[in-house]
């Protein structure tokens, strides 16, 4: 009883078991699921197409962590993708020689300046305006693939220059290098939020933003700076899903990505309304849904049914970590007991 | 009153939580056409009698008899079909609908094609009138003050049912003129034959408008008085067990002297405020504080106590005056740029100012620290435990740990480490918002030394409290404030309560 | 003692919205001929019925603080097996239809059941919906399933004519039905003052005895109930089930809503604006495409910015009424 309740309290201890028993599942009723090979000096298999199709909604996942933290949430993440996928694709363009339009570096970054802009204007919006962040959010989202579609005049833009392809489809050491990327920005994000102030700022502030303001945090930068991060992030994850395709579609790129990535960070064990937050949770909720997905793939059933999948699995997490769902059961239990 | 049969009585009444015994063989009557108070400490069990009584909690023991006969209410709104009505603290009212539609919201005249609205409006106005109040009943209920919104509450309950009305808190957030507005309503309903269950925190108040007095101490039953037949004194007494000699009140002009001694006039100036306002919140104020002081803010509710406050500590942004920190023009806009300037600020409301309920208590304390260190300079984990034992063990905050979640403290506990909180970032000036409202009288009393002590390592205190003789207790100087303005300074032997309340009544 | 229709600070946004409204209705009229005619007033109900139907249950949810992503979903689930089950199984309307509403409603319970009882937040619940309802769409079937069926062709090729030869379709009377059900709801019935006191105090009205836990699983039924018919209503207009209609429709329904004055924050907000915010999104669009040369995303950029504007708007409006004093009721918050 006592192991079950320290268990209980541990935040991570969940997702670990439900991406264990993804995985254990497999292990059972999937031939061939952890099989590897080596292709061309790479490793191929299931499990390294988890890693490679989980990349762009765990870069995602890392900026949202932080903004639900303050007690917020970022749904125009998608759209940020591709507009972020739009930006780069049109400067690299290039001919079928493959000699870019301007180079890698200048559309890189400003594809990824386009995208922090846009997650400063999310940020300006909650934190100067006051505006709640569904709500703010909400603005780019829908106002967000429009302008991605009016800027690539509704067309699907090819880009032609190779080392690009590095970044969502080249392979570092075996594993895929969209990966490296995530690990260095997590990395980074962890170093920051956990050994300066900063990650105790963002929980104090989603916890009560008011106190948190009265000790003398500057709560509007702190939550300024998250949403502008979660711009970045996805600005970062739309080079990658632009490298990994080679093209920029605005009306499909980074489609329902903002819900996968909500997904995961709520798997993850960050509490929708804010406090503390945990990043590597984040990492294994993505997880968890890439590996739901690559296990219906595997099942040769309709890849849309693992919409239906992903769907039960949300309401059975989120039963489990309702208080008054685990209270009811408790008292199953303890009812049994009674009686036994 | 009369001696007839209790219209409830309450007999016995015993009811145990896990690792506590909130009552213990509680007695309680109540008569028709009387005002009752329960009086006693936090722990006293006046709210879980109050919560067996209205069913949110069924008692262990004992028998609850309404008008002769048993009952056990296991609900609110069973408790409400019998016939006991309730108003607490925090209205419960649905602010965006009307105030006829919150008197009737769940049991709305019907017609045949819906709701009857002409009906519900006129009905609505005539349960007002009959509490003396004529208001536009088609408004929604946010447009009104707390204590018309108090009113409305009141109206509803009695409409469905007016067997027994309990008042809990009802004045926490009135000024005088609204509390003596309720009082004239709840005489009235006394007089009509109503049986009022009072529950106060202000001792004023209860004798006042209450015409018997239940004191119980932990979950005991001390007794059952008539208020003209119980001295104020007594019924602190008995509340808190103690003998009368522990109590000073008052301070003679000898004690004060001696507690201020390190107040001299070679004090330096900490705070100097020239003409500070704001539309709209507080007419322009002059204000100094020196090392040494503690400046006593005394006022009705709605004066501007907090407003002042908020100004000095930058939470609201003046739009005319100054201030000066040692000498030096400040601009204070922000919480932030106050605490760099070495200023702090314990809020009135722990729970939506001050409290982070998830975090540790050693987060909380050293919250205020590390923003005044900045982002960078991270207080690693053990020396911040270090420094939490160090404040828990000064202000003997009760904490199984210093890394418990905070919500699990009482409410008197979070209020230290609120304190305690600021004292680590060595504050020159204090404001202290109600550092002791809601808390028990020992640990009123501990925090009253604490602010003394304070002033006598030189820190400049600003000390706000509703209860005139705290402030007359604890400052060397009081500013009185009326209607959102500065009115006068009281220093010497002009620091009693009557000569403020005077200065109140007869100020502009 | 009658109701007035004030110029107060309360109905200042549905006033603004009709003043926009009449401005587009305004400059359109000016700008390109044609445009000014009954006929086209009467389109707007035409082409947007759908999405009035969606907009007419999200605006119950969202003034009871919630909020319901899955309509548009739900909507194309209601193509799918409306249309599945015509074409497919050769059933007769008269079934097909009732059990598409059935359908609709019972997934509305079911989100309803999950968010009231286990006190689960409504945005993820109804995100989950989502996908499910957008799964099931494939499972039903992964082609687009065309309708022949005479009920349908006729539904879908109906004009009632109202003034001379202005004419509706039945789906725009059925919308214009659902928006005078809604009104009678939402002010007549005790029902819908509960979804107003939820919004505005749910403890509150959990403690003034309100069938709360019922009313917010009603809440949702309703919305499904809208979604399904709002799914009929689009098979007349497109006489076919696609799995991917109804994409992004939702976030549509929510934008007409704001812009027509309800508070996403609860407690705030009537159905005669939600009309309004649906005739400025559908007049955009016909402005746009009267216009020519514009790529018709450009609705989008225009929604999101009308949005932007009526959000601020009810900032101004929310921070102005905060100086009042009132009971504890810091609004709702979807996650």
């Amino acid at each position: 009883m006592a192991l079950w309740r320290s268990l209980n309290r541990s935040k991570i201890v969940w997702p670990l078991i439900t991406l264990g028993a993804l995985l254990l599942f497999n292990l059972f009723f999937t031939p061939h699921f952890f099989r590897m090979e080596i292709i061309e000096g790479h490793l191929f298999g299931n499990l390294i197409d988890i890693l490679k199709n989980a990349a762009p909604i765990m870069l995602l996942a890392i900026g949202l962590t932080l903004v639900i933290a303050t007690h917020g949430i970022d749904i125009s993440v998608g759209s940020v993708v591709a507009i972020s996928a739009g930006v780069v694709a049109i400067l690299i363009g290039g001919d079928l020689a493959g000699h870019p339009k301007y180079p890698i570096a200048v559309a890189m970054i400003a594809a990824l300046l386009v995208s922090t802009a846009a997650g400063m204007w999310n940020g300006m919006l909650v934190s100067r305006v006051g505006m709640q962040p569904i709500i703010a959010t909400l603005i780019l989202f829908v106002a967000g693939r429009g302008i991605a579609m009016v800027f690539t005049n509704a067309m699907v833009i090819w880009l032609y220059a190779k080392p690009f392809a590095l970044l969502g489809q080249g392979y570092v050491l075996g594993l895929p290098f969209s990966i490296y990327i995530v690990a260095f920005v997590l990395l980074v994000t962890s170093i920051f939020t956990r050994k300066t102030a900063v990650g105790l700022f963002i929980e104090a502030v989603g916890i009560n933003p008011t106190a948190a303001r009265f000790s003398g945090i500057n709560a509007k930068n702190i939550v300024f700076w998250c949403y502008t991060f979660s711009g970045f992030c996805a600005g970062v994850s739309g080079l990658i899903v632009c490298s990994t395709i080679m093209s920029a579609d605005g009306n499909n790129a980074g489609n329902l990505f903002e819900l996968d990535a909500i997904l995961a960070v709520v798997l993850g064990g960050t509490s929708l309304s804010g406090g503390k937050f945990y990043l590597l949770g984040s990492m294994v909720g993505a997880l968890i849904i890439q590996t739901l997905t690559t296990t219906i793939y595997a099942f040769n059933v309709a890849p849309e049914i693992s919409q239906v999948v992903k769907a039960l699995v949300v309401y059975a997490v989120s039963l489990l970590q309702s208080e008054v769902f685990r209270s009811k059961i408790a008292g199953v239990f303890a009812r049994k007991e009674l009686s036994a | 009153m009369s001696d007839e049969m209790p219209i409830l009585s309450m007999k016995g009444i015993t009811k145990v939580f896990p690792g506590v015994k909130a009552l213990s063989d509680v007695d309680f009557r109540l008569f028709k056409g009387e005002v009752h108070a329960i009086m006693g400490q936090n722990g006293a069990g006046k709210s879980t009698l109050v919560k067996v009584l209205t069913g949110v909690h069924e008692h262990d023991s004992g028998e609850i008899l309404l008008e002769g006969r048993p009952i056990r209410p296991d609900s609110p709104l069973a408790a409400q079909k019998l016939g006991i009505s309730t108003v607490y603290q925090e209205i419960n009212l649905c602010p965006n609908l009307s105030v006829a539609e919150n008197i009737f919201v769940g049991r709305q005249p019907m017609r045949f094609a819906g709701i009857d609205w002409k009906t519900l409006n006129r009905r609505a106005e005539e349960i007002l009138k009959r509490l003396n109040i004529a208001i536009d009943v088609t408004q929604i209920l946010s447009s009104y003050s707390i204590a018309i919104q108090q009113m409305v509450a009141i109206a509803r309950v009695l409409d469905i049912s007016s067997k027994i009305l309990i008042l809990d808190e009802p004045t926490s957030s009135l000024d005088e003129t609204e509390v003596e507005q309720l009082f004239k309503v709840i005489r009235s309903l006394r007089d009509e034959g109503l049986a009022i269950l009072f529950i106060t925190h202000f001792l004023d108040q209860t004798y006042q408008i209450s015409d018997r007095i239940t004191i119980l101490k932990n979950g005991e039953f001390v007794g059952e008085f008539r208020t003209e037949a119980l001295p104020k004194l007594d019924l602190i007494a008995k509340m808190l067990g103690k003998e009368l000699s522990e109590f000073s009140f008052a301070m003679g002009s000898d004690e004060r002297k001696k507690a201020f001694a390190l107040v001299s006039k070679d004090a330096k100036n900490l705070l100097k405020v020239k003409g500070l306002g704001l539309r709209g919140s507080i007419a322009p104020f002059d204000l100094d504080l020196n090392e040494g002081d503690v400046l006593g803010l005394a006022g009705l509710l709605g004066s501007g106590r907090t407003e002042m406050a908020r100004l000095i500590f930058g939470i609201d942004g003046a739009n005319q005056g100054e201030i000066q920190i040692k000498g030096k023009k400040a601009t204070i806009s922000a919480p932030r740029g106050a605490m760099m300037a070495g200023m702090g600020f314990c809020s009135e409301d722990r729970k939506h100012e001050g409290t982070f309920a998830e975090l540790t208590v050693r987060e909380n304390l050293i919250l205020a620290l590390q923003a005044r260190n900045g982002i960078l300079k991270y207080i690693p984990t053990r020396k911040q435990l270090e420094i939490a034992d160090e404040l828990i063990r000064s202000l003997d905050i009760k904490t199984p740990s210093a890394n418990n979640e905070a919500s699990q403290l009482s409410g008197g506990n979070q209020q230290k480490v609120m304190l305690a909180r600021w004292l680590a970032t060595n504050p020159i000036i204090l404001i202290l918002d109600e550092p002791t409202r809601g808390i028990d009288v020992g640990a009123k009393l501990e925090i009253m030394e604490l602010i003394l002590n304070l002033s006598q390592k030189g820190m400049g205190v600003i000390f706000i409290s509703s209860e005139f003789e705290e402030v007359v207790r604890c400052s060397n100087r009081i500013v009185v404030l009326k209607d959102k303005a500065k009115i006068a300074e009281l220093s010497g032997d002009d620091m009693n309560e009557s000569r403020i309340m005077q200065t109140i009544a007869g100020g502009k | 003692m009658s109701r007035k229709l004030l110029v107060n600070s309360r109905n200042l946004p549905v006033l603004v919205t009709l003043g926009l409204f009449i401005l587009m209705f305004g400059l359109g009229s000016i700008a390109f001929t044609g445009f000014f005619s009954v006929q086209n007033f009467f389109n707007l109900f035409i082409d947007n019925a759908y999405l009035l139907i969606l907009a007419v249950g999200m605006t119950f949810v969202i003034i009871s603080g919630g909020i319901d992503l899955s309509v548009g979903s739900m909507l194309a689930l209601s193509t799918m097996i409306s249309s599945s089950l015509v074409e497919k199984s050769h059933l007769s309307p008269i079934i097909v239809i009732p059990v598409v509403l059935l359908v609709g409603t019972a997934l509305g319970v079911f989100m309803g059941y999950l968010i009231q009882t286990f006190a689960l937040p409504p945005f993820i619940i109804t995100l989950a919906g989502l996908y499910l309802a957008r799964g099931l769409c494939y499972v039903v079937s992964i082609d687009t399933i065309g309708i022949e069926d005479s009920f349908f062709k006729a539904a879908a090729h109906s004009q009632i004519a109202i003034i001379g030869k202005n004419f509706l379709s039945t789906s725009a009377v059925i919308a214009l039905v659902v928006v005078l059900i809604g009104v009678y709801v939402s002010r007549f019935t005790k029902f819908g003052r509960t979804v107003y006191a939820i919004g505005g105090s749910e403890q509150s009205a959990l403690l003034m005895g309100l069938p709360v836990a019922r009313t917010k699983i009603a809440i949702y039924a309703l919305s499904g109930f809208c979604s399904a018919l709002a799914g009929i209503v689009f098979t007349f207009y497109t006489l076919s089930g696609y799995a991917l209609d109804g994409k992004g429709m939702e976030l549509d329904a929510i934008a007409t809503v704001v812009i027509g004055g309800t508070l996403l924050t609860g407690g705030v907000g009537n159905i005669l604006g939600t009309v309004l915010g649906v005739l400025v999104y559908g007049i955009i669009q016909v402005l746009i495409v009267f216009q020519g040369t514009l790529n018709s995303w450009w609705t989008r950029i225009v929604i999101g910015f009308l949005v932007f504007v009526f959000c601020i708007l009810q900032r101004l409006f929310e921070s102005r009424k905060r100086r009042t004093a009132g009971p504890a009721s810091s609004g709702h918050s979807k996650t």
